[in-house]
């Protein structure tokens, strides 16, 4: 019941948020608003399973090529709406998180994390081999210029990404207060406790590994027709597997809220220095910022407000 | 058909080279009262986790409440009805103590019953667990604020709270003053009362002789005496094994 609620005010936030990029009335804002909005979908999805369940996955790029790629098939094959090939990348990289959470199910820590990346580097090889979606060269997925009531084609594919964002929040915010999160909490807390308390844990894992894996693949659907050109280079880019962790981890990984601040910040931020100075320098950038955090606000943007937050309210009432 | 909630044969276990436990055969009547001791590294706990299925690849059968168990992972054992608190205890560091109370419930209880409770239900049903073992003041505090013994007290509620048939305390009272160890023993009677089956692990001896119907001696990986528990002490050889260490 209160997920319907919060749904409908982030639905009123998107409404609002799209208006206002209307208002402003300028390309850019709508290219990079799309980036930005991507990033929340990429990072509240890997939040699902990095934050909640603790299993760091270093392969989110591979997911959202996923989503890019079975994108750039269709176009080939037979061409359909992109909410239809949304759909269909959400159920094509759902399956290939659960094929993973299969393969990975008794790996923990550090060794499932290499484990994400040899897939990552394992789905790379294949596209790349792969001719009929463009193999090493790339592949053009021409878009029209404009679309059915909006008109501009770019503010279509930015409320795309923002409905895609609206979903991505909701589903997290719901898990978070749901029985399903609180399993997803005990995997991170003590696995054994957790089976020992009746947590059928295997099972809640590969839940938050289609979950997580479908709503990368979603985020990458409509990816080859922002970019008009894609190359596997650009959909498996180490900016998509560097910020979808660092930008939970800067916000925040307790709650849905710190993927939403992370992806804003970093996300803007990396716009920011994309025009300025080059975006060659973002991914250092992230980096050093992703270390100052883990050493000093391990509970990130938000973790740092709560404790702030909590001393003003001590300190206000003398003992 | 036989009375007995547990059946354990020839239970065997190693760790590489070396053997844990050796040829237990151990029978648990519903309803009874059993302890289980013996001295330091003699193999109780590993026996406890191979019961519910904490660890694998042990030798022998186990049987529960009928039927065959081996097969079956943890949680299904713990839905099935067999519960343990953690010799060291385990909680769920980023959950309230209420919250810690909480996963039980919704995953043992109301996942063996099929039947949904609702918030209220379990907010309330926490509550009781928790007064129980007398840590409802501390129920929304994190386990990071509570003190060794207090977090004894949240593993036993913890178990007791996935409404077992068998309950499987490993030295819950390890660190607790007289009063509260007695106060523990009374609990575990009480709930035996209400028709659970507990085993207590326990190197307390006053406790276990206070608690126990029975009593099972392990010492290094095999089972040297059960029996009552004034006659197994009294065991030469469970004298020689005690004084021996
Ligand atoms: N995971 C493990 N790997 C290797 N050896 C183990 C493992 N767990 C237990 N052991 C060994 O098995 C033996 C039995 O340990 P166990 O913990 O069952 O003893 P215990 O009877 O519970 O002792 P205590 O009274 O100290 O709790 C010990 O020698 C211990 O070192
Ligand atoms: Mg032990």
């Amino acid at each position: 019941m209160r997920s319907g609620i919060f749904f409908l005010v982030a639905v009123v936030v998107a409404a609002i948020v799209f208006g206002c990029a209307l208002a402003i009335n300028n390309d850019y804002v709508f290219f990079a608003g799309y980036t930005v909005l991507q990033f929340i979908v990429l990072a509240t999805a890997w939040n699902i399973l990095g934050g909640y369940t603790g299993y760091v996955n270093f392969g989110s790029a591979a997911f959202f090529a996923l989503g890019a790629y079975s994108s750039v098939f269709m176009h080939k094959f037979y061409p359909m709406p992109i909410p239809v090939l949304i759909v269909i990348a959400a159920v094509i990289s759902g399956l290939v998180g659960l094929g993973m959470g299969y393969l990975t199910l008794r790996l923990r820590g550090a060794f499932f994390a290499i484990a994400t990346l040899a897939l990552a580097v394992v789905l790379q090889t294949l596209i790349v081999n792969w001719n009929y979606v463009g193999g090493s060269r790339g592949a053009y997925v021409v878009r029209p210029a404009t679309v059915a009531f909006l008109g501009n084609y770019v503010h279509y594919l930015f409320l795309l990404m923002l409905g895609l964002a609206v979903i991505a929040l909701t589903v997290a915010r719901t898990i978070e207060h749901s029985s399903l999160g609180y399993g997803f909490a005990t995997i991170r807390d003590d696995e054994l406790a957790a089976e020992a308390s009746g947590v059928p844990t295997l099972r809640l894992k590969l839940i938050a590994t289609t979950i997580s894996g479908a709503l990368m693949g979603m985020a990458g659907a409509p990816f080859p027709y922002y970019i008009g050109y894609l190359q596997p280079s650009s959909a498996f880019g180490l900016e998509y597997a560097v910020n979808s962790i660092a930008m939970p981890i800067i916000g925040g990984t307790a709650t849905w809220l710190g993927p939403l601040i992370g992806a804003i910040v970093l996300g803007s931020l990396q716009q920011y220095i994309t025009v300025t100075i080059s975006s060659s320098v973002n991914v250092l950038i992230v980096g050093l910022l992703l270390v100052i955090f883990v050493v000093i606000a391990p509970n990130g943007i938000v973790g740092l407000v709560q404790s702030i937050l909590r001393r003003r309210r001590y300190e206000r009432k003398p003992a | 058909m036989s009375a007995n909630l547990l059946e354990v044969e020839s239970l065997g276990k190693r760790f590489g080279g070396f053997i844990a436990l050796d040829g237990i055969d151990l029978a648990v009547a519903a309803g009874e009262r059993v302890g289980l001791i013996g001295p330091n590294g003699s193999g109780k706990s590993t026996l406890v986790n191979c019961l519910c299925g904490a660890l694998g690849n042990y030798t022998g059968a186990v049987r529960f409440d009928g039927r065959n168990i081996g097969g079956l992972s943890a949680h299904q054992r713990t839905r099935l009805g067999m519960a343990r608190s953690f010799q060291l205890p385990r909680p769920f560091a980023s959950m309230t103590v209420a919250d810690n109370i909480r996963v039980p419930l919704v995953y043992a209880v109301a996942a063996r019953s099929g039947v949904h409770m609702t918030n209220e239900q379990i907010v309330t049903r926490s509550a009781e667990m928790l007064a129980l073992v007398g840590l409802a003041d501390k129920a929304r505090q994190f386990p990071r604020d509570l003190t060794q013994v207090e977090m004894r007290k949240l593993e036993l509620a913890r178990a007791m709270a996935a409404e077992p048939k068998l309950l499987i305390a490993d030295e819950a009272m390890a660190g607790l003053s007289h009063s509260e160890v007695e106060d523990i023993v009374a609990l575990l009677i009480r709930l035996n009362q209400r028709g659970i089956t507990v085993i207590l692990i326990e190197h307390i001896m006053r406790a276990v002789m206070t608690f126990s119907q029975r009593l099972v001696v392990l010492v290094s990986g095999k089972k040297i005496a059960d029996g009552k528990p004034d006659e197994v002490i009294r065991n030469q050889e469970v004298e020689r094994a005690y004084l021996g260490q």
